[in-house]
C-alpha cells in the first residue's frame, strides 16, 4: 500500500512537468510525512486485523501452521456459547449503567465545580486523579480496599450494613462491584470534558436567558446541555467503545470470575487464546469484538455525530 | 501454577524483548555441525535463587566447551507462553525450553516442534525418578526431562486442628469430612482456597476421581474423551458433600492464591486449618504471611484421603513439576548441556536453594526442609502418579475441568452436569 503510493507520485510529477511544480511537490511532500505512519499503521493494525480473520477460519491450537480449515464454525459456536453471549449481556450491562449513571453523575459535578466554588480547583484535581492511573494500578489498589476482612474499604462497608469485599466474589454482584471501580477510574475524565466544554459557552448566551426570565434548571435544559451536545456525544462514544473492549482492570480484579460473572469479550478472547490454546476461536471472538466496535462507530458517527463531525456549530454563526 | 511459577515482572526486567529478537535471527546453524553452536534457553525461573543457579551453570558449561554458547531467555510464566506460541508459529521453537509435560507438550510434539531425545537420554534416563519422567513420554517416545517433581497433599494447621479435637490426620474421605465439621464447629475455617484461580479447586475433584476410580480410569477417560462414567459422577458427588458444610474462608470465589488475602497468605497467618496444594505450599505460605516465616513447625502435611469402596491407593500421587524440552532444530550440544545440568551435584544445587525437588534420585539427600522431605519420600514410595489435569490434558480439556470443578464448587452446577460439559470439550479436540 504505501509503496504504491511512493511509486505512483514521481510519474505524476512528471507527467506534469509543464505545469507550476508546486502542487506535484506538495503530493510528495504528503506522502513523505505521511509514509512512516502508514507503514506502522500498515504493520500494527491492518496486517494483525487480516491476520486474525484468516486464523478465524481454522481449528488452529497455535502450533505451527493453521491447516484445518473450519469456515464459519469458529463464528457460529461463538454465538452458540453461552460464555460469549453473557459476555454481550454482561458488555451491554455496563453500557447501560454508564450512560444512566456515570456520565450524568460525571455531568452534574463538572456544572457544580463550574459554580464559583471555595477551592474548586483542589476539587477538580482530585477528581481528575484517578484517571491519571493506570487500569492495573487501579484494579490492584480496590482489591486491597475491599480485600475480604483485611481491607479498609470492606470494613467500613460491613459496618455500614453492605457486602463490602464480598461483593467481588459472588457473581451476581461482581459485575455491578467492577462497574463502580470503572466509574470512580473514569467519571474525572468524562467531567473534565464536560467541564471544558462548559467554559467554552459564551456567558452572553446564560445571561441572556436570565434577562429572559429562565430559571436555572430552563437555562442548564435549553441553553447549556444543547451547546454541550457534541461534547456529550463523543464522550457516549468514548465510553461504549471503551466499555466495549474493557480487559485490564477485570483480568486484574477477578480474571473473569466468579463463575464468569464478570466476564468480558476480551476476557473470554484471552482465556480462549492463552489458556485453552483455541486460537481459531480466539481469533473469530476477536473479529466479532472488532466488528461490533466499527460497526457502532460507523452508525454513531454517521447518525449520530454527523452535525458535529460536520461542524454544525461552529459554520451555524459564520457567514461563508 | 509451580513454586517456580509465581508471577513475578521482576524478572522481566533484565530480559528485554530485544534479546529475542537478536536471538531469532541468530539461529539459523545446522543442528548437527560441530562447530560453534548457540543453545537458546528458554526458562521461567525469573527470580533468585534459580535465576542465579542456572546462569552459573551455564557459564561453567561454557568455560568447559569454548564452542558453545548459551543464550538464556528468562521469562515469567504468562510471557512464555505468549512468547512460545509466536515463536513456534514462526517454526523457530527455541532449543531448550520450559515444560510442564502432558497435553501441552504433545500438542508441540504432534506439530513437530519438539525433538525425540529417547536415544541422547538412554544412558542416564535411569538415575531420575520414573514418575517424574512420565509426563515428559508421549508414545513410549522422550520429548523432554524434569528437573523438578512434586506432589499434592493437605497441608494442615497442627495447633488448630487440637484445638478443634482432631487429634489424627483423617485417612478416609468420611472422616475427613467428620474432621472439617468439629473443625467448624470450633469456629475456626477449616480450608483455604483460591477460587479465582481455578486450579487449586480442581485439585479436589482429580484427587477424588483417582480415589474412586483409580488413575486407569483417568487414563480410559482421556483415551475414549468420555469423562460421563459414574466414578466421575461419584467423585463429584464427594466433592459436592464437601462444599456443602461451608468449609472455605469467607470470599473465597474472589480470593488469589498468591496473595497476603489470598489461599497461601490466609494458611500462613493461621486464619485457615488447611489446604490442599503443592510442594510449595510452605515457601508460598511463609512469603505471603505477615511475618514472612508462616507456620514454621506448626504446619504437617497428610496425604489425600482414601475413598471408602474406591478403585484407587492412598499411595498413589497427584502433582507434576518443571521440566525442559529440547526444540526441533536444537544443535547437538544441548542434549549433553541437559545431562550437565541434571547431574547429581547440579540437582543438589537446586536442591539446596529450597527451590526444587529433585528428579534425580540420590539428590534426595540435599533436601533441607522437614516438609519437603515428607513429600520427597511420599513421592518415592509413590505407587502411581498422575500429573495436573489442567496439564495432563490438552489444553482446553484441563482448562474446562478447572472451569467446571469451579461451578461446582460455587454451586451453580451440579457433578453430572460437570462431567457431560467436560466430555463435550473433550470430544471436540
Amino acid at each position: 500500500m504505501s509503496t504504491a503510493t511512493l511509486t505512483r507520485t514521481p510519474a505524476a510529477t512528471q507527467e506534469r512537468g509543464r505545469r507550476p511544480r508546486r502542487p506535484g511537490r506538495g503530493v510528495l511532500t504528503i506522502a513523505g510525512f505521511l509514509l512512516p505512519a502508514l507503514v506502522l499503521f500498515v504493520l500494527l493494525v491492518i496486517v494483525p486485523i487480516v491476520v486474525a480473520g484468516y486464523t478465524s477460519m481454522f481449528k488452529w491450537n497455535g502450533f505451527g501452521l493453521p491447516q484445518n480449515f473450519v469456515g464459519a464454525d469458529n463464528f457460529t459456536r461463538a454465538f452458540g456459547d453461552p460464555i460469549f453471549l453473557g459476555d454481550l449481556r454482561r458488555g451491554g450491562i455496563l453500557i447501560v449503567l454508564s450512560l444512566v449513571l456515570q456520565l450524568p453523575a460525571s455531568l452534574a459535578l463538572a456544572m457544580l465545580l463550574n459554580q464559583n466554588l471555595r477551592g474548586r480547583a483542589v476539587y477538580r484535581l482530585i477528581f481528575f486523579a484517578p484517571y491519571v492511573l493506570s487500569e492495573v494500578t487501579t484494579a490492584v489498589l480496590f482489591m486491597m480496599v475491599f480485600s475480604p476482612g483485611q481491607g479498609l474499604g470492606d470494613t467500613i462497608s460491613s459496618i455500614l450494613g453492605a457486602t463490602g469485599g464480598a461483593a467481588f466474589a459472588d457473581p451476581d454482584t461482581v459485575l455491578y462491584a467492577l462497574f463502580l471501580v470503572i466509574s470512580w477510574k473514569y467519571f474525572g475524565f468524562h467531567m473534565i470534558l464536560y467541564l471544558a466544554a462548559r467554559q467554552n459557552i459564551p456567558r452572553e448566551l446564560t445571561e441572556a436567558a436570565s434577562t429572559d426570565g429562565a430559571n436555572p434548571w430552563q437555562i442548564f435544559r435549553h441553553v447549556t446541555l444543547p451547546l454541550l451536545g457534541p461534547t456529550i456525544r463523543i464522550s457516549i462514544f468514548l465510553s461504549v467503545i471503551g466499555t466495549l473492549q474493557l480487559f485490564d482492570m477485570v483480568w486484574v480484579m477477578t480474571s473473569g470470575g466468579p463463575i464468569h460473572g464478570s466476564e468480558t469479550m476480551a476476557v473470554t478472547m484471552f482465556q480462549y487464546g492463552f489458556r485453552r490454546f483455541e486460537v481459531g476461536y480466539a481469533s473469530a471472538i476477536s473479529i466479532v469484538m472488532f466488528g461490533l466496535s466499527l460497526i457502532f462507530a460507523l452508525f454513531y458517527q454517521r447518525l449520530v455525530m454527523r452535525r458535529d463531525v460536520e461542524g454544525a456549530l461552529t459554520t451555524r454563526g459564520v457567514q461563508r | 501454577m509451580t513454586h517456580l511459577a509465581r508471577r513475578s515482572l521482576l524478572g522481566l526486567a533484565g530480559a528485554g524483548a530485544g534479546a529475542l529478537l537478536l536471538g531469532a535471527c541468530g539461529k539459523d546453524e545446522p543442528s548437527t555441525s560441530s562447530g560453534p553452536q548457540t543453545i537458546n534457553w528458554w526458562h521461567v525461573s525469573n527470580t533468585d535463587p534459580m535465576l542465579g543457579i542456572w546462569a552459573n551453570m551455564a557459564k561453567e558449561y561454557q568455560n568447559a566447551h569454548s564452542d558453545v554458547t548459551i543464550k538464556i531467555q528468562p521469562l515469567e510464566n504468562e510471557a512464555f507462553k505468549a512468547k512460545l506460541t509466536t515463536a513456534t508459529q514462526a517454526g523457530a521453537p527455541p532449543d531448550l525450553f520450559q515444560s510442564w509435560g502432558g497435553g501441552v507438550l504433545k500438542q508441540q510434539v504432534d506439530a513437530g516442534l519438539v525433538k525425540d531425545i529417547t536415544a541422547d537420554v538412554q544412558p542416564w534416563i535411569d538415575t531420575l525418578l520414573p514418575a517424574a519422567v512420565q509426563p515428559y513420554t508421549i508414545d513410549g517416545k522422550i520429548y523432554g526431562i524434569p528437573f523438578d517433581v512434586g506432589m499434592v497433599g493437605f497441608w494442615y494447621n497442627k495447633e488448630l486442628f487440637g484445638r478443634a479435637g482432631v487429634t489424627a490426620a483423617p485417612t478416609t474421605w468420611a472422616e475427613f469430612l467428620e474432621a472439617v465439621k468439629k473443625i467448624k464447629a470450633a469456629g475456626i475455617v477449616p480450608i483455604a482456597l483460591a477460587g479465582k484461580e481455578k486450579w487449586p479447586g480442581h485439585f479436589y475433584w482429580a484427587y477424588l476421581s483417582m480415589r474412586v476410580g483409580g488413575l486407569a480410569a483417568l487414563k480410559q477417560a482421556a483415551a475414549d474423551n468420555n469423562f460421563d462414567t459414574p466414578d466421575f459422577v461419584a467423585a463429584g458427588q464427594h466433592l459436592k458433600d464437601l462444599v456443602d458444610l461451608s468449609p472455605f474462608q469467607k470470599g473465597f470465589l474472589g480470593a488469589a492464591y498468591t496473595a497476603p488475602d489470598g489461599q497461601s497468605g490466609i494458611m500462613g497467618n493461621g486464619g485457615a486449618a488447611m489446604e490442599l496444594m503443592g510442594q510449595w505450599a510452605p515457601s508460598t505460605e511463609a512469603a505471603q504471611s505477615t511475618s514472612k516465616k508462616g507456620l514454621g513447625d506448626k504446619l504437617g502435611f497428610f496425604p489425600f484421603p482414601a475413598v471408602d469402596g474406591g478403585k484407587g491407593s492412598v499411595s498413589e500421587a497427584f502433582g507434576g513439576g518443571n521440566g525442559f524440552a529440547v526444540g526441533k532444530n536444537a544443535p547437538k550440544s544441548t542434549t549433553d548441556f541437559l545431562k550437565y545440568i541434571m547431574s547429581a551435584d547440579n540437582q543438589r544445587k537446586g536442591t539446596a536453594s529450597g527451590s526444587i525437588l529433585p528428579t534425580v534420585k540420590v539428590a534426595a539427600d540435599a533436601i533441607a526442609d522437614p516438609n519437603n522431605k515428607v513429600v520427597a519420600s511420599s513421592l518415592a514410595a509413590a505407587t502411581g502418579f498422575q500429573l495436573y489435569l489442567d496439564q495432563a490434558y490438552a489444553p482446553a480439556v484441563g482448562q474446562q475441568v478447572n472451569d467446571s470443578v469451579a461451578e461446582l464448587i460455587a454451586g451453580t452446577k451440579g457433578p453430572d452436569k460437570i462431567v457431560k460439559d467436560i466430555t463435550a470439550v473433550a470430544k471436540s479436540q
